[in-house]
């Protein structure tokens, strides 16, 4: 096996060590000539040896144990901890409170009237028939339950985003130690937060939120940071020209010219903290998540997308409210819109008048059941896709010939790979594609994998990653650039991709058990369908963005459709084809990761079993790996460029 | 409208600060923020994710809505860390624990933060079983000793070359690996991950009358609708489970004990008296299950179509 390394040095002749590229892999294959033989030799054997690994049973196991005894006496929970726990509580509560003493009528009143006033109409009437649909589904309570939970978590998380954002905005130290932070807390999967939070505040709403606030802020913060740092320098100076000090100029120039950074990061911290609602729902808490997450327990479908049509209609909602806000022009100079006060004054009559009538809560008459048909629609048509279908066969025998065929084959060959030549392929795709640092960091997070003692896991999860990537690219290019293509075909796109996008993770999974059994395949299935869109969006988009004049002039030159396409567009799309690999990458590996709740197997399942039997030693090492192939997958696949001063 | 919002944020925070006070703050004795909502009396139950939990709630719930007056909330959480809001009083009760010894130990003992409930009426058992049309056609499968003759039976795409027992959730209490390995069984455990995931499978193969070999439990509705036989395995003794590793014989018949936490045991007023004298029989919870997993009633009108034609039953648990 040592050998593995000679052929590659042979090959670096004179010519090839021109090209910058070819120098890294000699470099590396250098190393590796004098490294992979020491370390064949002295730790023989493909798996991670067991000599370099560090067991955390017992210390994780003492800690967990030593915060239970503790919980209710020492100082840091009772003065600290117990604070935050109790701000949390008391704050969702006083959100809920209010929410349910507007009432039905005054809640979808507020919410259309700030909707119109800082969105216009169009989104006003949605915004209601949004809420309408919430109470229509039967939803209505919990709907207010996970929308106190956000309001509060979206609140935490801006605030705390924005006191980051403006340390790394002003201080250049700070922005340098902060940003590899926080560019690696938003490619992690969600699921790995939620241990280390469970340990310290326990199951409920505490912990939910500050999962929720863990995993929403860096958004907020690295856009905040963006924006002070993208300030004008002419405008900056002629304030300081004017004798402003340091804190005036801070006020009234450079926060005011990051306002539209500051409005995109508000609304990516509220869609991320919405697609945590459900996964939060594991740790307790309730509100729609629980309900999806219940529905589930029992194959219930139809329930679980009772569940979830108020949380997609929910997040559809913000998202374009707070996008709207961020592209237009100030209320004022729009004609049509309403005041503050006529909003409040509107608000108030609407929830005083249902009180008076006595309808807070919502008329249980006007509940519409829609479970049942969506079951019957869900049965049919696994009785008739699942198997014994003429000539293509079942979807059953499609998850078996892919299982058999290219899961384990690959996750076979992975766990062949001597574990220092993984971690050579490794440095080399990172190397290549990105620069030493990227590399270093991938090499590092990998070793940490083999140093937890979950190596072998680690590869089966990997080899669920790449498969799923691969399908994932192939039907999504296809798909980009049919729509990148045609309009007609990306106006039709357009909605579905909406809402496969914000519709919660878990959803997905019980259909693909039912079309394609327990195991690897169906958790594969799910991570495709959830990173598709992505994928989709990011190359349609790419290939839209490609230089006019460059198409026209090889139009001019005679070249066919099929030219333009392969020797134009999609060369000049590199960099949005690499970003969509990327994105593809960190989407499919959070799924995967759920994919442990229908038989994934390997770290999902180990943290699904950490959390359900509270072993935080297997659980949080499992976490742990998550990060660290989260950490190394990002960066394999992250293009030199995309950390550039102005990538966001 | 920003300065404003943190303006907000900022006075909120303060006032926060300033209502909790700077003394101790004990975060094990802080009830949810959902509860108790416009001076409704609120119990708040924990759900297990298997359905027979989810009748005992379903119903627990009707009678305390209905005929005591309370406002429930339920909330979704696996058995052990229920233990855990329990002890910390997120919840109030866990109606259907399948045995945790180390738990009740910590908690019930040591800190005295849970109370136990009494019996919950319904005995738990944990097995191997293969469907009952595979019995008619190998009688002598249902003994673990013939198990490797028909492992190729089992086989499918993720088990490999070995033949397939499938474990469910990782809530679930399973010695499954240790026994493939101590009981030198050609099988390869695979697992579904979540009860629903392996329910669905079960079904998938059953409509097709495939062969299957499973983890499983009773009491459980699935069986009304996919008839099962147990697999014998070396008979269980008392302690024969003690050394996880070396486990080589069946799961005990546990029964199954509700918990309460122990503030509510001891101030709870009725919904506590009335949860402690919750007791019903397998058949009774495997009525309401069916309900809401095969007929797909909501739990509430479960519950409501048992409790009416169950008077006597519930009558005596108000008493």
């Amino acid at each position: 096996m040592a050998t593995l390394s000679v052929p590659t040095s042979g090959t670096a002749t004179p010519r090839v060590l021109r090209s910058r590229a070819a120098g890294k892999l000699l470099l590396l294959a250098l190393v590796a000539a004098v490294l992979a033989p020491w370390a064949a030799t002295r730790w023989p054997g493909a798996a991670w040896p067991h000599a370099l690994t560090v067991s955390l049973d017992k210390p994780l196991t003492t800690a967990s144990d030593w915060v239970i005894d503790n919980r209710d006496s020492h100082p840091l929970f009772l003065y600290f901890l117990g604070h935050v726990s109790n701000a949390v509580v008391l704050a969702v509560r006083a959100v809920y409170l209010t929410l349910l003493a507007a009432g039905w009528a005054g809640v979808t009143a507020f919410g259309a009237l700030l909707a119109w006033r800082v969105a216009g109409p169009r989104l006003a009437a949605g915004t209601a028939v949004a809420f309408l649909a919430c109470g229509a589904l039967g939803m209505w309570i919990p709907t207010m339950q996970t929308l106190a939970l956000m309001v509060v978590a979206v609140l935490a998380s801006v605030l705390v985003g924005m006191l980051l954002g403006l340390a790394a905005g002003l201080s250049d130290r700070l922005d340098r130690a902060l940003r590899p932070v926080l560019d690696t807390m938003q490619v992690l999967p969600a699921f790995a937060y939620l241990l280390p939070v469970v340990l310290v505040f326990g199951i409920g709403v505490p912990a939910a939120v500050l999962a929720t606030v863990v995993y929403a802020a860096p958004p907020m913060a690295r856009l905040t940071a963006l924006g002070l740092r993208g300030a004008d320098p002419e405008v900056l100076e002629a304030v300081e020209s004017l004798g402003a000090t340091r804190r005036q100029r801070l006020l009234t120039a450079r926060i005011p010219l990051a306002r539209k950074e500051l409005l995109l990061g508000l609304n990516q911290t509220i869609m991320m903290a919405l697609s945590m609602a459900v996964i939060a729902a594991v740790i307790g808490a309730g509100g729609l998540g629980d309900r999806v997450y219940q529905a589930l327990a029992s194959v219930d479908v139809g329930a679980a997308l009772a569940a979830g049509i108020p949380l997609v209609l929910l997040a559809v909602v913000l998202d374009r409210v707070t996008a709207a806000a961020g592209n237009g022009t100030p209320a004022a100079d729009r004609p049509g819109t309403i005041g503050w006060p006529y909003a409040l004054a509107v608000t108030v009559a609407a929830a005083l008048a249902t009180r008076l009538l006595g309808a807070l809560d919502w008329p249980a008459g006007w509940v519409l059941g829609i479970a049942e048909p969506v079951d019957r629609a869900v049965d049919w048509m696994v009785a008739h896709l699942y198997s014994g279908v003429p000539v293509v066969g079942g979807t059953a025998d499609w998850a078996g010939h892919f299982t058999t065929w290219i899961l384990d084959p690959l996750r076979d060959g992975l766990q062949w790979l001597p574990w220092w030549s993984v971690l050579l392929v490794v440095a080399a795709l990172a190397w290549l594609i990105g620069t030493w640092r990227t590399a270093l960091t991938a090499v590092l997070a990998m070793a940490a994998i083999g140093v937890l003692g979950v190596w072998e896991p680690s590869l089966d999860t990997l080899s669920q990653v790449l498969a799923a990537v691969a399908v994932t690219l192939v039907l999504g290019f296809a798909t980009g650039i049919a729509a990148a293509r045609s309009d007609r075909v990306e106006r039709a796109l357009r909605p579905v991709l909406d809402v496969f996008q914000t519709m919660p993770q878990f959803v997905y999974l019980i259909p693909v058990v039912a079309l394609f059994g327990v195991g690897r395949a169906p958790a594969v299935a799910a991570a495709v369908v959830y990173a598709l869109p992505a994928v989709v969006r990011i190359t349609a988009q790419g290939l839209r963005q490609v230089d006019p004049a460059a198409l026209e002039s090889a139009r001019s030159l005679g070249a066919t459709g099929r030219q333009q396409l392969w020797q134009v567009q999609l060369p000049l799309a590199r960099r949005s084809l690499l970003l969509a690999v990327n994105q593809g990458v960190v989407l499919v590996l959070a799924v995967v990761i759920i994919g442990g709740l229908v038989g994934g197997g390997a770290l999902g399942y180990d943290v699904a079993f950490g959390l359900a039997q509270g072993d935080l030693a297997t659980g949080l090492v499992a976490g742990a790996a998550i990060v660290c192939l989260g950490l190394m997958l990002d960066r394999v696949t992250q293009p030199t460029g995309r950390r550039a001063r102005k990538g966001a | 409208m920003r300065f404003r919002t943190t303006f907000t944020v900022a006075a909120g925070a303060s006032a926060l600060a300033l209502l909790t006070g700077c003394g101790a703050a004990d975060m094990t004795k802080q009830a949810s923020p959902f509860a108790n909502a416009r001076g409704a009396k609120t119990v708040t139950l924990s759900v297990q994710s298997w359905v027979g939990a989810q009748s005992n709630v379903a119903v627990a719930q009707y009678i305390l809505d209905h005929k005591l007056g309370y406002r429930v909330d339920t909330v979704q959480v696996d058995e052990v860390p229920a233990w855990d809001a329990l002890s910390q009083g997120r919840v109030d009760a866990l109606l259907e624990d399948w045995g945790h010894p180390d738990q009740q130990k910590r908690y019930v003992e040591d800190k005295k933060t849970i109370a136990p409930g009494g019996d919950l009426g319904v005995t738990g058992h944990i097995g191997w079983f293969v469907p009952t049309y595979l019995v008619k056609q190998h009688p002598d499968i249902t003994d673990w000793k013939n198990l490797n003759k028909y492992a190729s039976l089992f086989r499918t795409a993720e088990s490999g070359g070995k033949g397939q027992l499938m474990d469910g959730s990782p809530s679930y209490v399973t010695h499954d690996k240790a026994l493939v390995k101590n009981l030198k069984l050609d099988y390869q455990v695979v697992f579904a991950g979540s009860e629903a995931a392996q329910i669905t499978q079960i079904k998938q193969f059953a409509k097709e009358k495939k062969p299957f070999l499973t983890y499983w439990y009773a009491p459980q509705w699935l069986f009304e609708k996919v008839p099962m036989t147990e697999v014998k395995l070396p008979p269980y003794k008392e302690g024969c489970d003690t050394d996880a590793a070396k486990v080589a014989c069946a799961y005990p018949r546990t029964p199954l004990r509700k918990y309460l936490n122990a503030g509510f045991a001891h101030s709870g007023g009725r919904a506590a008296a009335f949860l402690k004298k919750f007791r019903w029989t397998t058949e009774d919870q495997n009525e309401v299950s069916l309900m809401i997993a095969e007929q797909k009633l909501s739990p509430q009108e479960a519950a409501k179509k048992w409790v009416d034609s169950h008077p006597d039953v519930w009558k005596r648990w108000l008493s």
